[in-house]
């Protein structure tokens, strides 16, 4: 698969000019208040550029003097910029990333069809795509591109979608069934459809995600709300500890500046967190376009992390397609190699993957055959059996156990024992056996297996540890199904599934109060879909079905559930972990302000300066100064995301809170220590 | 090892040998299950009766609330107008005046929330009636709010997803006559035979050797003083408190009171085990509590056994540690211990003077009041706790990966908004409250006030900053110990520290007890292997870490010019 366009840097050329610009248009209060932390910050910044003009014109020295007040609001204001960058940063990469995929739609031609011409009906324009209304009709030829998203209605082409899955294989889409819809962008490479407009331009869902990451419309997830509560009470916390350290120096008979004061109130606010949340989560949306899905919300990537329960089907996601011959079990008294030759002159006619793979199986080029005047019989539903009947009298035929049974028995010849004990052996393995007989006479079996996918089990065992439940839904009888289901380590199956069965699951889980997510294409998928917490449409289904789910996923990739729940995970990793960063980061900001303020009339409280900064002033800056850094320092962090390791909760929070936890105690003091030494070179 | 030491190990590991059969009993009585103590139906069917209460109600979690504040304000009342008019009432043989309005607003509702802050003296502003029937009443009924407020919660965690949270009347009745009574009068008995009086006649007489008339207060002590310790009340009789002979007359009543004082504190989490069946769980908050405690304790310990080091300058040795404002039958470790336990439960009964405490001690005892979650007050404690745990329950299910739940339901915005509100709470009152009063100090010393603001400390300084924080430190704890020193028998202070108790008593219950509601009202969510457990020993870390952060963060300014200040001063 091509992904390219995946692996462009964190901070290109292209993306941080823009950003950088963008940092300063948000610096509008009417879009910084969503922000409550760095809303205080903004007003913080806004006295002190009053002080530091206040202190330049009048010579009070209550206020401090000018250039520090000066260095001051600029690390203030940069502290704001770093935020807005922060936040640009993240919407230019989703941007250009959804751009990527937008501009491959742009107004291409489309053939227009009108119901009612000028001239005749069903007339036939040239139209630019823009123009294209919902409900409109539209023809495609091979070598053009689909102007819009839509169903086809009539017809049945191979499209080229490597435009935004990267795919390069063609596949086939037909009007009815399952896979009916086009996208813009594609390409037809043959045959012709009519195809019929299904959103409106600007709507779809490509359009929706870039509207959710570039910020106007993007709502706050709950658990962001919450998020931002919680950071908000702190802010609220360091309001009162600020206002009310005015009496208490007061007591003291000590002056604080204003400087001071604001300084102490932004270094305490978590505005590391609070400048990088929002980034965090497009971060978390443009992690799951770069997968190629597209979300309609950013609450359901958040919710993606919670799912409990994955409904996945059998085939393309635990097997490789169809099912293969493994083996060849020729009966007692045949010899091996007639028995193969055998298998594979019934097969030589046989299109199906099973009668491809027993070739294939067999090692033997089919045309060393002489099979001119052989007579092939193909498969019937009502014979259900396949053979060739060969010039010579031979005839060959291979079928199941009880088909092919009767042919023997009707011959009045009998099954060997060994033959019928090999038949319940493969079942009983998940296997399809297929029998052979030649002439009336049983010869042998061939095993058939589904082919469990390389490294699936990894992938499951992965999810176990994340505590999510995998379901495994299959049309394969109970017996076969409970096989692969053992062998692919998922926990549970649903066999001989109708699509009503997936919805009855999915509630039977959510009355057990788990949150649930599946994948489907077809139209009968659309209400489980729509009833999963998480449903993931495949691009190549049907309009309903991804009307009906939560997210859709570009490359049709049924095992991409999996990548989905760590990009959920992954996305509240990141705000605890950076939030915990950013209030621990407090004790050493604590350590270098306190004994700050209070040194010049407490001198004992030199005791708690342990970091042995050098003057009052250069230690309120140096924390100020680090408090600003770190945003920035963090943005790679926060765009990337914290990566998810299933070891575990208790073990990933112990992790967790040693690095983020007790290294963000230590880091701002090693931090503020260091840029107080190279402070000290310059006053 | 010190005997004196030995005295602490004794008595903490005697608590905890009592503490865990009274939880099991505890979580029995709740359960509904057959008890000793069933003899007590007839009487409590009465009292339902008498007051119109259906006992099998069941109430959600504003019914419940409801019927918790609406009883409380009744005994307000009651007890501001009985205080107001004491001396026209009888049982006063001292002939003791009324309390003025300011005065007798600040004690109603000091006891009225399990605080006990007395800004008067027993001796004298209290008539034996209102003593008992208005002191000692609300000593039994405000515990019994507390562990009543808790058995809601926890009957919300209990069941998968339930709307009921149990009947408040028959909680209450219940911790009343199946806990609170037996045991009290177990623990009179003892004060009674250890010389604690009872008696109702007015002041006695006696002549020293050397010939002098001291006249001695009496009363009926022994009993006040089973549930001023039980009730993590705190109150004294006598205006000395338990440092008074008649009220903690030797080691085995201050052993016998210390033990009673953390008694039902500690037997709640182990009832909460057993009766949400979460044993675990109780024990890691067991040990978590138990590791803070030992935290504030041991600086304590060591540096009252050490001495005062202005002391020492002046070359003066210090065979039995600093002797200042302690009693010589307790000694320093002994008072140390006390002085711990008092601040971190919320007793705030003293048997030494906090004002002669060492920095660090004072330091100490604040934090545990900043903290009140270290085993904390009847059944309050935990609900203080539950609020920290909510808090580390939200930031590490984030660091997770999961939306954070606790006991198998989503703590959503709502939750945290609230939980946030309640910790905002200490650090807005507490700080506040200082803030005020070191504003009038350092601006307005010479108000025209009763009592100027200039006369209030009796320390300059440090000193006298740690007697403000003090004061309102404890009114926000609801501990009610004083550091004095504080000329707090006056407007400024009975009226704000008065506002500050009821908040600070009520806003942490009543949250707890709404978050627990909603959140037993939410759809019950099973484990997984992803699912953080809150009963791991990692979350009793991350917990810890979050009491520890929260608490520094809101008062570490306060504590540098308070105590800090005057350590880093006084030297090492």
């Amino acid at each position: 698969m091509k992904r390219s366009k995946n692996t462009s840097s964190l901070l290109s050329k292209e993306l941080v000019a823009p950003a950088l610009a963008q940092s300063f248009v948000k610096l509008d209060p009417r879009m910084m208040y969503r922000n409550p932390v760095m809303f205080t910050v903004e007003i913080g910044t806004t006295i002190m550029l009053f002080i530091t003009a206040y202190s330049y014109s009048a010579n009070d020295k209550s206020v401090g003097n000018f250039g520090y007040n000066l260095t001051i609001f600029t690390v203030l204001f940069l502290t704001l910029l770093f935020a807005n960058f922060a936040e640009a940063i993240a919407e230019a990469r989703g941007k250009a990333q959804a751009d990527s995929l937008r501009k491959t739609r742009e107004d291409t031609p489309a053939k227009k069809v009108s119901a009612v011409g000028e001239i005749f009906t069903n007339e036939i324009h040239i139209v630019p795509s823009s123009k294209l209304r919902k409900g409109d009709m539209f023809i495609c030829e091979a070598g053009d591109i689909i102007p819009m998203d839509g169903e086809i209605i009539q017809g049945l082409a191979t499209i080229d979608e490597s435009a935004i899955t990267g795919e390069s294989a063609p596949v086939i889409r037909e009007a009815g069934g399952d896979k009916s819809s086009v996208t813009g962008g594609t390409k037809v490479l043959s045959d012709k459809i009519k195809v019929r407009v299904t959103t409106e331009p600007g709507e779809s869902f490509l359009d929706k995600m870039i509207a959710l990451v570039e910020g106007a419309s993007r709502q706050k997830t709950p658990n962001e709300i919450a998020l931002t509560i919680l950071l908000a009470s702190f802010t609220l916390l360091f309001i009162i500890v600020c206002v009310t350290l005015k009496p208490f120096a007061d007591y003291a008979n000590t002056t604080i500046t204003i400087a001071a004061f604001i300084s102490l109130f932004v270094c305490l606010i978590p505005t590391t967190i609070g400048g990088l949340l929002s980034a965090i989560g497009i971060a978390g949306m443009d992690r799951a376009l770069r997968a190629n899905v597209i979300t309609k919300s950013g609450k359901a990537v958040e919710t993606a992390g919670d799912i409990d329960t994955l409904l996945l089907d059998k085939t393309g996601t635990i097997t490789i397609g169809n099912r293969k011959a493994t083996h060849f079990w020729p009966a007692k008294n045949i010899d091996s190699k007639t028995f193969v030759e055998a298998c594979v002159l019934a097969s030589l006619a046989d299109e199906t993957p099973e009668g491809k793979s027993i070739i294939e199986l067999a090692n033997i080029n089919g045309a060393s055959f002489n099979t001119r005047d052989a007579k092939f019989v193909g498969f019937t539903a009502e014979t259900r059996s396949s053979g060739i009947d060969m010039p010579n009298g031979i005839r060959i035929r291979k079928g199941a156990f009880d088909s092919i049974r009767n042919i023997v028995v009707r011959a009045g010849n009998s099954i060997p024992s060994e033959t019928e004990l090999k038949v319940k052996e493969i079942a009983s393995n998940g296997g399809t056996p297929l029998v052979v007989s030649q002439n009336q006479q049983a010869i042998g079996v061939i095993e058939l297996q589904d082919i469990i996918k390389p490294g699936i089990q990894e992938r499951f065992e992965r999810l176990r540890k994340m505590g999510v439940k995998t379901v495994m839904v299959t049309g394969d009888n109970p017996l076969t199904a409970k096989y692969i289901a053992e062998k692919a380590g998922v926990d549970d199956y649903i066999a001989e599934a109708k699509p009503e069965d997936k919805m009855n699951y999915i509630k039977k889980e959510q009355a057990g109060g788990k949150l649930v997510a599946m994948m489907g294409d077809g139209t009968n998928d659309a209400p489980a879909l729509a009833q999963a917490d998480v449903g993931v449409a495949m691009n190549s289904g049907t309009q309903a079905a991804k009307e009906a789910g939560n997210m859709v996923d570009l490359d049709n990739d049924p095992t991409k559930l999996i990548e989905i729940v760590e990009i959920g995970k992954q996305l509240l990793i990141t705000r605890g972990t950076i939030t915990t960063f950013s209030i621990a980061n407090d004790v050493a900001k604590y350590f270098a302000i306190v004994p700050a303020l209070f040194i010049s009339s407490i001198p004992a409280l030199q005791a708690l300066n342990i970091m042995h900064l050098k003057s009052p002033e250069s230690a309120i800056l140096s924390a100020v100064i680090f408090n600003a850094i770190i945003i920035p320092l963090l943005i790679p962090l926060s765009l990337r995301g914290v990566a998810y390791r299933p070891i575990g909760a208790s073990a990933l929070l112990r992790r967790n809170l040693m690095i983020y936890g007790v290294g963000g105690v230590i880091a701002p003091f090693i931090g503020i220590k260091i840029i107080d030494m190279i402070l000290g070179l310059f006053f | 090892m010190n005997t004196e030491i030995t005295g602490i190990v004794v008595s903490f590991l005697l608590t905890v040998l009592l503490a865990f059969p009274l939880g099991k009993y505890i979580a029995k009585v709740f359960n509904g299950d057959r008890t000793f103590t069933d003899f007590m139906n007839p009487l409590e069917r009465f009292i339902f009766r008498l007051s119109g209460i259906d006992p099998n109600k069941k109430m959600n979690w504003k019914e419940f609330l409801k019927a918790m504040l609406t009883i409380n304000l009744v005994w307000f009342v009651y007890a501001f107008f009985m205080l107001l008019y004491q001396d026209k009432l009888p049982l006063n043989p001292d002939g003791n005046p009324g309390q003025t309005p300011d005065l007798s607003f600040n004690t109603a509702i000091s006891f009225l929330v399990n605080c006990n802050l007395q800004h008067y003296s027993g001796e004298t502003g209290v008539t034996y009636l209102t003593q008992t029937l208005v002191l000692m009443f609300l000593q039994f009924v405000s515990a019994a709010t507390g562990i009543a407020a808790l058995i809601g919660l926890l009957n919300g965690i209990k069941e998968k997803t339930t709307n009921n949270l149990g009947n408040f009347w028959k909680i209450f009745v219940k911790t009343i006559t199946r806990i609170l009574i037996p045991l009290c009068i177990i623990m009179a008995v003892i004060m009674a035979f250890n010389g604690s009086p009872t008696s109702y006649k007015g002041k006695d007489t006696i002549t020293t050797y050397q010939g002098d008339t001291v006249s001695v207060s009496r009363g009926p002590v022994a009993g006040f003083v089973a549930i001023k310790h039980l009730g993590t009340n705190g109150g004294g009789w006598f205006g000395t408190n338990s440092a008074h002979p008649l009220e903690n007359p030797n080691y085995l009543t201050n052993m016998v009171e210390i033990i009673a004082q953390v008694l039902i504190p500690v037997a709640m989490l182990f009832a909460m085990g057993f009766y949400i069946r979460r044993k675990k769980f109780a024990y890691v908050v067991f040990g978590v509590m138990t590791i803070g405690m030992l935290c504030l304790l041991i600086p304590t310990v060591v540096t009252e056994l050490n001495g005062n080091p202005e002391i020492a300058k002046m070359g003066i040795a210090q065979p039995t540690g600093a002797m200042e404002g302690k009693e010589v039958r307790f000694g320093p470790a002994a008072s140390a211990y006390w002085s711990i336990v008092t601040t971190i439960i919320s007793t705030g009964s003293v048997n030494s003077f906090h004002d002669s405490s060492m920095p660090v001690s004072g330091a100490m005892q604040l934090l545990g009041m900043m903290v009140n979650a270290f085993y904390g007050g009847c059944g309050v404690g935990f609900l203080n706790y539950y609020i920290y745990i909510i808090i580390a329950v939200f930031i590490s299910g984030l660091m997770v990966g999961r939306t954070p739940e606790f006991m198998g339901h989503k703590v959503e915005a709502r939750e945290v908004k609230i939980a946030a509100l309640v910790t905002l709470l200490s650090a807005f009152l507490i700080k506040g409250g200082v803030a005020l009063a070191a504003y009038f100090v350092a601006h307005h010393p010479d108000i025209a006030w009763a009592v100027k603001p200039s006369a209030w400390l009796n320390n300059p300084g440090y000193h006298g900053f740690s007697e403000m924080l003090y004061e309102f430190t404890s009114a926000n704890a609801n501990n009610g110990s004083g550091f004095e020193g504080l000329g707090d028998n006056n407007t400024f202070w009975n009226v704000s520290t008065g506002f500050v108790l009821i908040l600070a008593r009520f806003i942490p219950i009543i949250g707890p007890i709404a978050i627990g509601g909603i959140l037993a009202n939410k759809k019950y969510i099973p484990e997984s292997a992803g699912t953080l457990k809150t009963d791991s020993l990692t979350f009793g870390v991350m917990t810890f870490a979050v009491i520890v952060i929260i608490t520094a963060l809101s008062f570490f300014p306060a504590l540098t010019l308070g105590p800090l200040a005057e350590y880093f001063q006084i030297g090492r």
